[in-house]
C-alpha cells in the first residue's frame, strides 16, 4: 500500500481533478443524461414540438422485429469479429515469436494496418470485394462462388465480420507478442523437459498464461465490434443488404439522423449504453475469475 | 543408473562467440559433477547442452552410453531444476509435480502416489493445494526438487539452484540436496559460481574458466593441488595468496615482487608462488620453507579464526590465524610456512611439481 498522499492546501486537489471531471462530465454524462431525457420525449412530425411519453419508446423500440433483427445481427457480428480477431492476431504473434531473424521488420509490417481508419478501411475491402470490379470478387467467381454481397446478406456480413477483424488484429497482435515475451523462458523450457510436446506447451502454458491479455482483448474487442466499427459497416454496406449487417449502433444512427426518429433513437442507444455495461460487468464478474494475474 | 559423458563438446553461438571450446568430462553413476567457475564461463551453456535445450555446435553428449546430440529434452529422461525454479504459476503444487508424469501417460493411481512420497520426502504434503505464489522461496524451490524427483530421472540437472536463497537456507538446502542425491542414487550435474557450494556438493568437480575445464577432480585434490593460478585463487575463501615474481597471464590475481626475499628455493621454471592463508604458521620456524614477516594492515576478527592483511616483501597477502588475535594495524609478525605446503606455477599459469 502506497502512503496516502496529502495536500496541503484544500482547493488544489479539487482544481487538480477538474479537467478530468469536465471531460467526462461534458463528453459523457451530459450526452448520456440527454439521451435519457430524449428517450422518453417523442416529437410531432416537424420538429416542433415533444411530449412526455414514459416508457412508450422503449416498448415500441422493443417490439419492433427490426430492432430484434438487429440485436441478432449484432450478437453475431460482435462475437465473429472479436474472436476472429483474436484468433488470427494470437496465432501470427505465436509464429513472429519462432521468428529470429527480421522479427522486428515483421512486427512493423503487422502494425501497420491499424494506422488505417475505419472507413478507409471498409473502403478498400468495399473496392476489393466489390462484385462489379473488385479483384477478389473477379476471382472468387472465376473459383466457382457466386459472390454478391449487394444482395446476399449472408456475403455481406462475412465482409464486414472479416474487415472489421482485419484492423483490429494488428491491436491484438500488438498485446499478443507483448503478452508472450512476458512468459519467462525457462517456463517453456521446464514444459519441454517434463516432455511436453509444442501444442501441449502452448495450450497448457502459454495460452493459461497469455490469459490477462486474452481476457484484457476480450472486453477490448467487444467494445470495438459494437462501437468502433460503425465507419466499416456504413462504407461497407450501409446497414444492408434488407437490413443484415444493421447492428444497434448502426440502426440507432439510422433512425436518429437518417430518419430523424429521434425518440426511438435516443430509446435504443440508452438500451445499448445498458447492454455494453452488464457485457462488461459480466466480463469482469466472471471471466477474470479464470484468469491468473502472475 | 547412468553415466554422462562430454567428448569434445564445443559451443560456437550464430554471432560467432564461443562459449564452450571443447570440453571432455566422464561422469560416473550416482555421482554429483559440480562445474564451477566465474560467470560467463561456459558452465551453464553446458548443462542446458545436456538438458537438450541448446544445440551442440560440435563433439557428443552421452547419457547411459547413448549419444544423445539429436535427442529432444523430453527423451532424454532427465529432469531439470531451474535457478528461478521456473514454477508454473498457474497450477497448483500438485500440478506442478504432476504435469510431466501426465505428459508422459502415466495412470492417476500411480501419479497420486509419486506425487505424495515425493511431497512427503520434502515436507511439501501440507502445501500441495497451493499455488506457488503463496509460497516462499524455500518451499517453491522444494516444489522446483520435487518435480524432479517425481520423474524419477537418469539424470538430475540443477542450474544455481540455491543463488535465489538467504545465505541461512542455502546452507540447509545445500545438505538436503547432497542428502536427497545420496539418498536417490541419481547421477546429477550442479551448476553454481558458488565455490563453498562447490566445494560441500562435489563427488567431482569440474573447475572451468573461459569455456575450457581448467581442473577435473575430488574437492579435496583440487584444493590440495590445484592445477593453475586460477584453479588455485577461485578455490577457497578467502583466496589463495598468489606471489609473483612476473605478472600472471590470466584469470588470477597475483601480487608481484621479489621472490627471493622469502627464503625459499623455487623449482625451475617457476615464477608464481601459492600460499593458502591457512598455511601461514606464527610458531617458531622448524622446517625447512618460507619465511617472512608480515605488516599487519588490517585485521577481521571472524570468530573461530582471525585474518591478517597486510604485506610483506612487497607481496600483499592474508594470513589465517586460529581464533582471537592480538595483532593491531602496524605490527610486524613474522610468519612461515612449511615447503610441502607451497604451490609454484609456471608463467602460464600452471602448476609446477615441486
Amino acid at each position: 500500500m502506497s502512503p496516502r498522499v496529502t495536500f496541503p492546501h484544500k482547493v488544489l486537489p479539487y482544481l487538480l481533478v477538474a479537467p478530468q471531471l469536465a471531460i467526462t462530465g461534458v463528453f459523457f454524462y451530459w450526452p448520456a443524461s440527454q439521451a435519457i431525457y430524449q428517450s422518453t420525449l417523442r416529437e410531432d412530425p416537424f420538429g416542433l414540438n415533444s411530449a412526455f411519453v414514459g416508457l412508450d419508446n422503449f416498448r415500441r423500440v422493443l417490439s419492433d422485429p427490426n430492432y430484434v433483427n438487429s440485436i441478432q445481427v449484432t450478437a453475431i457480428f460482435t462475437v465473429a469479429t472479436a474472436l476472429l480477431a483474436m484468433a488470427v492476431a494470437l496465432f501470427l504473434a505465436v509464429m513472429v515469436d519462432k521468428v529470429i531473424r527480421g522479427r522486428d521488420f515483421y512486427r512493423t509490417l503487422m502494425i501497420w494496418p491499424y494506422a488505417v481508419a475505419p472507413a478507409i478501411a471498409g473502403m478498400l475491402w468495399l473496392f476489393m470485394f466489390n462484385p462489379s470490379m473488385g479483384t477478389f470478387a473477379y476471382m472468387l467467381r472465376s473459383a466457382g462462388v457466386y459472390w454478391d454481397p449487394l444482395l446476399n446478406g449472408n456475403q455481406a456480413m462475412l465482409l464486414v465480420i472479416v474487415a472489421a477483424a482485419w484492423k483490429q488484429i494488428s491491436y491484438n497482435f500488438l498485446f499478443f507478442v507483448a503478452g508472450l515475451q512476458a512468459i519467462p523462458k525457462t517456463l517453456v523450457e521446464a514444459a519441454a523437459i517434463d516432455g511436453a510436446g509444442e501444442t501441449k506447451r502452448f495450450w497448457t502454458i502459454i495460452f493459461p498464461l497469455l490469459a490477462p491479455t486474452t481476457f484484457f482483448l476480450l472486453v477490448i474487442n467487444t467494445t470495438y465490434a459494437f462501437f468502433d466499427t460503425f465507419g466499416i459497416i456504413h462504407a461497407v454496406t450501409g446497414g444492408g443488404p434488407g437490413k443484415s449487417t444493421e447492428t444497434l449502433v448502426y440502426k440507432v444512427y439510422n433512425d436518429g439522423f437518417v430518419n430523424l426518429i429521434l425518440g426511438d433513437s435516443a430509446a435504443q442507444s440508452v438500451i445499448l449504453m445498458v447492454i455494453v455495461i452488464a457485457l462488461t460487468a459480466i466480463q469482469f464478474r466472471y471471466v477474470e475469475k479464470k484468469v491468473h494475474y502472475g | 543408473m547412468a553415466t554422462v559423458e562430454l567428448n569434445g563438446v564445443r559451443k560456437v553461438y550464430a554471432g560467432g562467440v564461443e562459449a564452450v571450446k571443447g570440453v571432455d568430462i566422464k561422469i560416473a553413476d550416482k555421482a554429483l559433477c559440480v562445474l564451477v567457475g566465474p560467470s560467463g564461463c561456459g558452465k551453464s551453456t553446458l548443462l542446458r547442452m545436456i538438458a537438450g535445450l541448446e544445440t551442440i555446435s560440435d563433439g557428443t553428449v552421452s547419457i547411459d552410453g547413448k549419444v544423445v546430440n539429436t535427442i529432444g529434452p523430453a527423451e532424454r529422461d532427465i529432469a531439470m531444476v531451474f535457478q528461478n525454479y521456473a514454477l508454473y504459476p498457474h497450477m497448483k503444487v500438485y500440478d506442478n509435480m504432476a504435469y510431466g508424469l501426465r505428459n508422459r501417460g502415466m495412470k492417476k493411481p500411480e501419479i497420486d502416489e509419486r506425487v505424495k512420497r515425493a511431497a512427503e520426502t520434502l515436507e511439501l504434503s501440507a502445501l500441495l493445494d497451493r499455488r506457488p505464489r503463496e509460497l516462499s522461496g524455500g518451499q517453491r524451490q522444494r516444489v522446483a526438487m520435487g518435480r524432479a524427483i517425481v520423474r524419477n530421472p537418469k539424470v538430475f540437472l540443477f542450474d544455481e539452484p540455491l543463488s535465489n536463497l538467504d545465505a541461512k537456507l542455502r546452507g540447509q538446502m545445500r545438505v538436503e540436496i547432497k542428502n536427497l542425491q545420496r539418498a536417490l542414487g541419481v547421477t546429477s550435474v550442479y551448476v553454481t559460481h558458488d565455490q563453498l557450494e562447490a566445494m560441500t556438493l562435489a563427488d567431482q568437480l569440474v573447475v572451468m574458466n573461459g569455456g575450457l575445464v581448467e581442473q577435473i577432480g575430488a574437492p579435496l585434490d583440487i584444493y590440495e593441488q590445484p592445477a593453475s593460478t586460477f584453479v588455485a585463487s577461485f578455490i577457497g575463501a578467502p583466496p589463495m595468496n598468489l606471489l609473483g615474481s612476473e605478472q600472471g597471464t590470466k584469470g588470477a590475481s597475483l601480487t608481484v615482487g621479489d621472490l627471493s626475499g622469502l627464503g625459499v628455493t623455487v623449482p625451475p621454471g617457476t615464477t608464481t608462488l601459492g600460499v593458502r592463508p591457512e598455511d601461514f604458521r606464527l610458531d617458531a620456524p622448524a622446517a625447512e620453507g618460507l619465511r617472512t614477516e608480515l605488516t599487519v594492515v588490517a585485521v577481521e576478527p571472524v570468530g573461530a579464526e582471525s585474518f591478517l592483511h597486510g604485506t610483506a616483501s612487497d607481496f600483499r597477502m592474508v594470513v589465517r590465524v586460529p581464533g582471537r588475535s592480538s595483532a593491531q594495524p602496524g605490527d610486524r609478525v613474522p610468519v612461515w610456512a612449511e615447503r610441502f605446503k607451497l604451490h609454484f606455477f609456471d608463467r602460464n599459469g600452471r602448476r609446477v611439481q615441486a
